[in-house]
């Protein structure tokens, strides 16, 4: 055996190995409780599925956790574009400071922020006498705490560094050359950020979009803390929660039945990815002359 | 003076990037910025462009100060390093990207890319995108994206160092042509003296932030003002207690001396047919070879001086002793950074005798 057939069947060796590993680990981490979920929630048959994923709890939690999730998504791609863009790009005193704050979010119990945002909205909040003025003089009835916007509010902070934090390593990885050579065309701002800027960071962002996503769908924490009232402001984790914990044996297959429904829009998404990204894969390389 | 730097100084942080730079290249004309990798060449054609701010000192085009005129009105094109070709946009999106800024018709951008893309020699490559390019390939089409709009000063920071040695010679000559044929004013920056001579009307070699010297590659080569420049160009070796040998005298102050091959004639032992006074006995220390002709390194008196041979000749021995002529050196005084050319004067005063 040569040396060079040596290293080889060696690094096929290592391949196999690490294949192996791979594979099993997913396996053991990922798709067996996936597969629990399908199969506990169909324990008692495909009727009662449907009646358990389409109770007036349930489309209630899932129109609040929709909202939910929209706003916090664009709220978030919006600011942690502009984020990332001015980390990278420009150079200015207390870069490193806001840099730090961005990742906040990921540092602190979700739990922590929903209390914090108690203590700031609630009715022992220091903003509760501006919301009560406001609303004394409009005539309305406007909350935060324990109301749709607190649980808006609370995700939109839990999910704040998902896509800045994307994006981020690839505007970096590019440079500004580009970027220059357009300015020196003439190009401004806007125009520099729609031609240049995001093509490179499209696959990052849309990354960090489906992240922002993921983790909005499923927070709990914070959200746990803002939100009190079963069909009303209840999202479906809260909903998937409170199901589980009336501990009866039809609760409980319901319970995975509503699981079962974020499982379903998490495979839609990955599956949407997929294609935008064989789609674009496939324009490049129509390029060739 | 069409485009003119007048006592820039440039700061990063408390680095100085550029020091109290001053010159100027005439209309038309091609000058190259020549200086060892940071020495601020780079920073220096970033301020032109306007891409970099000077911390103080004027920047004149045309006869304006530019200072306060954004980058995208001065007038410039310029050719990264990188190239920095739009990736996500084919050769010709690139090509037309400075033409639809200009609000320019899209028959005449039609017309005005093909035509570029034409004289880069990349027709037909306008759908490709640049990473279905070759490396000489991207650098014409950053060519041809800078010439687009017609600029009057042409920047290329470093336009050929990515590319191989056979093709780099096709597009320094392509370059020349070019720039002459539109008449454009064009500054390049370099760190190889090869480029510098070959293509340029004018070199500027900066060395830490500073200007040593500005002329002709003619210039340059021939009357180097500082000690920098000296060592610098051409292939010189650095001798100490040059005065031990033949012909030089010490200049009070200056120590070390440079001596370039082509000062230096090596000679087979007795073989020697003039100047026999002048000549110095050395030994044969090393012979490389040098594709074209032999370098050897020979030991006079300890100092070890480096001349050419050539492959017609029988080739040397290393041990064997030869007989060396040494015309001219020049001699450099580190302290007042300047330096002097002298000529050997046994061989002038045997130059007077015969005649
Ligand atoms: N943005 C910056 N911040 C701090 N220092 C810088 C910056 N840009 C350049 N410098 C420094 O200024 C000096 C000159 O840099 P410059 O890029 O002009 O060199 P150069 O002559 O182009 O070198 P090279 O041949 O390697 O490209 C270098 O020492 C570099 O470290
Ligand atoms: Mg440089």
């Amino acid at each position: 055996m040569t040396e060079q057939e040596k290293l080889e069947r060696q690094s096929k060796r290592t391949r196999m190995i690490l294949i192996a590993v791979s594979v099993l680990f997913i396996f053991l981490m990922l798709v067996v409780p996936l597969a629990a979920i399908v199969v506990n929630s169909l324990k008692e048959g495909f009727g009662f599925y449907i009646q358990a994923i389409t109770t007036e709890y349930v489309r209630n939690a899932l129109k609040v956790t929709l909202i939910a999730t929209i706003i916090a998504v664009v709220v978030n791609t919006f600011f942690g574009i502009c984020a990332a863009w001015l980390l990278t790009k420009f150079s200015f005193k207390g870069k490193q400071v806001l840099a730090t704050l961005i990742d906040i979010p990921f540092s602190i119990s979700p739990v922590i922020v929903g209390l914090a945002f108690l203590m700031t909205f609630g009715r022992l909040g220091w903003t509760y006498p501006a919301i009560r003025a406001i609303n004394q003089w409009l005539g309305t009835n406007f909350r935060i705490a324990f109301a749709i916007p607190g649980v808006v509010i609370a995700t939109i902070f839990v999910t704040f560094p998902y896509v800045s934090r994307e994006i981020i390593p690839v505007l970096n990885a590019q440079g500004k050359d580009e970027e220059e050579a357009a300015a020196l065309m003439g190009a401004k701002g806007l125009k520099i950020f729609f031609k240049i800027t995001f093509p490179q960071i499209k696959w990052a962002l849309i990354y960090g979009i489906i992240l922002c996503t993921s983790r909005a769908l499923g927070e709990f924490g914070a959200v746990n803390a803002l939100s009190k009232t079963r069909g009303e402001t209840f999202t479906l984790p809260l909903e998937i929660d409170a199901l589980y914990m009336s501990g009866t044996d039809v609760s409980i297959t319901s319970a995975f039945a509503v699981s079962s429904i974020l499982v379903i829009i998490a495979i839609i998404i990955m599956v949407v990815r997929n294609i935008l990204e064989h789609r674009s894969n496939k324009k490049m390389e129509k390029g060739e002359a | 003076m069409y485009v003119e730097m007048k006592n820039i100084y440039k700061q990063y942080g408390n680095f100085t990037a550029s020091n109290n730079v001053s010159f100027g290249i005439e209309q038309g004309k091609l000058a190259a910025l020549l200086g060892p990798s940071g020495s601020g060449k780079t920073t220096l054609l970033r301020m032109i462009a306007g891409l970099e701010t000077p911390n103080s000192g004027d920047i004149y085009i045309d006869g304006q100060r530019v200072n306060d005129i954004p980058a995208a009105k001065r007038g410039i094109g310029f050719v990264f390093q990188s190239y920095a070709l739009f990736r996500y946009m084919t050769v010709y999106d690139n090509v037309a990207f400075g033409l639809e800024l200009q609000k320019m018709p899209k028959d005449q951008i039609r017309t005005r890319v093909m035509e570029l893309l034409e004289i880069t020699g990349l027709s037909g490559m306008e759908k490709r995108y640049p990473n279905q390019l070759s490396g000489g390939q991207r650098q014409r089409v950053a060519f041809a994206r800078a010439l687009a709009p017609r600029p009057h000063v042409l920047l290329l920071d470093e336009p050929f160092a990515a590319i191989d040695a056979k093709v780099r010679t096709e597009l320094r000559l392509w370059l020349r042509e070019v720039v002459t044929k539109l008449g454009i004013t064009c500054i390049f920056v370099t760190h190889d003296q090869d480029e510098a001579v070959e293509v340029a009307d004018q070199i500027i070699v900066t060395n830490h932030g500073e200007i040593e010297q500005v002329g002709t590659p003619f210039e340059i080569y021939k009357s180097p003002d500082t000690p920098f420049v000296a060592q610098f160009i051409g292939k010189p070796s650095v001798v100490e207690g040059y005065d031990a040998l033949n012909g030089f005298d010490a200049i009070e102050g200056a120590k070390r001396a440079i001596i370039r091959p082509e000062f230096v004639k090596i000679s087979r032992l007795g073989k020697l047919e003039r100047f026999m006074s002048a000549a110095e006995e050395g030994i044969v220390e090393d012979v490389v070879f040098r594709g074209n002709h032999l370098d050897v390194t020979i030991n006079i008196k300890g100092i070890s001086v480096i001349g050419e041979w050539s492959l017609e000749k029988d080739t040397l021995e290393i041990g064997e002793k030869v007989n060396v002529l040494i015309y001219r050196l020049y001699i450099i005084d580190e302290q007042q950074n300047r330096t002097y050319l002298c000529e050997n004067k046994e061989m002038q005063e045997e130059d007077i005798f015969y005649i």
